[in-house]
């Protein structure tokens, strides 16, 4: 019993040894991004060096993938049937958690940097990111939803996967710029970045970044939510303000 | 990026980001139309805001708020050419305050049911149709008739409507009649109105012409004077519920819009009655025509996706 318990001693502090060789320095062009009333998207880098404090275990090159995602939300997926001669939402599964935005960047090809085990264990992919508990007993193919999903995210450029979007240089420096689209929502994103080696991760680090409204974007948004009554009313000021002046302006010109 | 490109505003409440110029050139052509026929544009400019990706509960709430201002800039040149019979807006009015309310519960059932989109749609198809289809046979005879005799029929025939009581007299509509059937119209209307998100005027206008029997000169401003009131109550309805009244959008839109209405009434003003319900009714029609095909064709995408709510 005691040289088990050794053993595992022994094993656990190897793990963890071998787990610390390899640190992640990390840095991004920006930890916050200001939605501004001509918010445009934003293109965010993210660059580091890899810290090696022992050589390398083996010789296998290096792949590092760089997740971007935003905070996680349910999203409900319908999808629609045929039904009396017209196009109905029939079946509905939710997916628990998906986030708004997620991009995913590696040094190759997917597969080639993270292998499906760690990609289990670590949720990097589009596929592994999304949740989905379980679907109701009535849809026969709840796979169908998720792809859905992924699908239509992809179109509108909110989910993007960045094969060979990520430089390593050496197998210590690398950098990867990840473009944001307009159509953000707010919260705290989370950036990760992942080292591995013949797919398995073998460092890891993350990060956050602030996404969020400033200036008349901030104050209009607050004002809705916290004084509702007020914003209705300023609404409908402003809407009889434009309509009498445009008619004011029309009456001076025609005269 | 920069200013030489296309200028895009990210919208506060929508929380996407929009080209400056297409909302502004929505607003204008819409605007034209409420000027030209008194309606509020809505059952277009509705559509339309869901086809450029603004989320729905958004694009209802605001055109609401956006309405109000086009309705307002119109209704002030028909005040101006003293063609809106206030007593018979205020009847209707009162119909339309009560319709609303009826409206926005019936409305929250049905999303309550999950089917809400498809219901709107049909509802859209179903009165787009029928009221469409009623207009353009009707002004295509009054057409007819002017080309031939010269002289419409007369407009006062004494129907069932006529029989009863409460009667009141409309002086600017020349029209004595029984406040009921104004009363119920407006209920009609607003309960559409708050369904659909739309102001009603493509209802009512005819509701006036063929039901009430109203002269069509008066009809315009006093179905605009109307939706005003209509349309700023299911603004404060949405903005203190729901928070979906986006004011940035909104302030766009009606850029455009007050313009655009201040054209669509002088232009209204050059045509005449049967060439103006002949070109309301195609319009409509178009409108049903593409709701209906776009509900029979298979679409390109068959799931879509929602924020999910509850838990």
């Amino acid at each position: 019993m005691r040289i088990f318990c050794t053993f595992f001693l022994i094993a656990l502090f190897c793990f963890v040894r071998s787990a610390l060789t390899q640190e992640i320095v990390l840095g991004l062009s920006k930890n916050e991004i200001g939605i501004t009333a001509f918010f445009d998207g934003s293109e965010i880098l993210v660059f580091g060096a890899i810290k090696a404090t022992d050589e390398l275990i083996s010789n296998e090159p290096l792949g590092v993938a760089v997740t971007i995602a935003s905070p996680l939300l349910p999203v409900m997926v319908r999808r629609k049937e045929k039904r009396f001669g017209i196009w109905v939402n029939v079946d509905a599964v939710e997916i628990d958690l998906a986030p708004n935005f997620y991009a995913v960047a590696t040094t190759a090809a997917f597969s080639q940097v993270v292998d499906p085990v760690s990609d289990l264990r670590h949720s990097i992919s589009m596929e592994r990111m999304i949740r989905s508990v379980g679907a109701p007993m009535t849809v026969d193919d709840p796979d169908a939803f998720a792809e859905a999903l992924i699908r239509i995210r992809q179109d509108q450029g909110l989910y993007k996967a960045l094969p060979g979007a990520v430089t390593l240089q050496d197998n210590t420096l690398f950098s990867t710029s990840v473009t944001l689209p307009a159509n953000l929502v707010e919260g705290a994103y989370t950036a990760r970045i992942f080292l591995t080696q013949d797919g398995n991760v073998i460092a890891q680090k993350k990060t956050t970044i602030d996404v969020r409204k400033v200036g008349i974007e901030r104050w209009l948004y607050n004002l809705a939510h916290q004084h509702p009554a007020t914003y209705g009313l300023l609404s409908l000021a402003i809407a009889i303000f434009a309509g009498w002046s445009a008619a004011a302006v029309f009456r001076v010109i025609r005269a | 990026m920069g200013l030489c490109g296309p200028m895009y505003i990210y919208l506060p409440i929508a929380e996407v980001s929009v080209n400056v110029f297409i909302l502004i050139g929505l607003g204008g052509l819409v605007g034209v139309l409420s000027g030209m026929f008194g309606v509020g544009g809505g059952f277009l400019m509705t559509p339309l805001l869901f086809f450029i990706g603004i989320p729905p509960a958004v694009a209802v709430a605001t055109e609401a708020n956006q309405i109000v201002a086009s309705s307002f800039s119109g209704v002030l040149a028909h005040v101006k050419r003293r063609t809106v019979d206030f007593k018979m807006g205020g009847v209707l009015l009162i119909g339309g305050l009560i319709g609303a309310g009826i409206g926005v519960i019936i409305f929250n059932y049905l999303k309550g049911l999950g089917q809400v989109d498809l219901l709107v749609k049909l509802c859209y198809v179903l009165f787009l149709g029928i009221i469409g289809s009623l207009m353009f046979i009707e002004s295509l005879r009054a057409l007819g008739n002017a080309k031939r005799v010269g002289n419409s029929k007369p407009r006062h025939k004494r129907t069932w409507i006529h029989a009863l009581p409460f009667k009141m007299r409309f002086r600017v509509s020349g029209l004595c009649i029984s406040a009921i059937p104004p009363v119920l119209v407006g209920i009609l209307v607003g309960i559409l109105a708050a369904i659909m998100g739309v102001g009603g005027g493509f209802i009512m206008v005819p509701a006036m012409i063929y039901l009430l029997g109203m002269p069509t000169k008066v009809v315009v401003g006093t179905s605009l004077f109307q939706i005003i009131f209509v349309t700023a109550f299911t603004t404060m309805l949405h903005a203190t519920t729901n928070y979906t009244v986006d004011m940035v959008l909104a302030v766009l839109l009606l850029v455009g819009g007050v313009i655009g209405a201040q054209f669509g009434t002088m232009i209204g003003a050059k045509l005449k009655a049967e060439q103006l319900r002949i070109l309301l009714a195609i319009m409509v029609l178009v409108v049903c025509a593409k709701l209906a095909f776009d509900l029979i064709v298979e679409p390109s995408e068959i799931f879509n996706l929602s924020v999910a709510r509850g838990h």
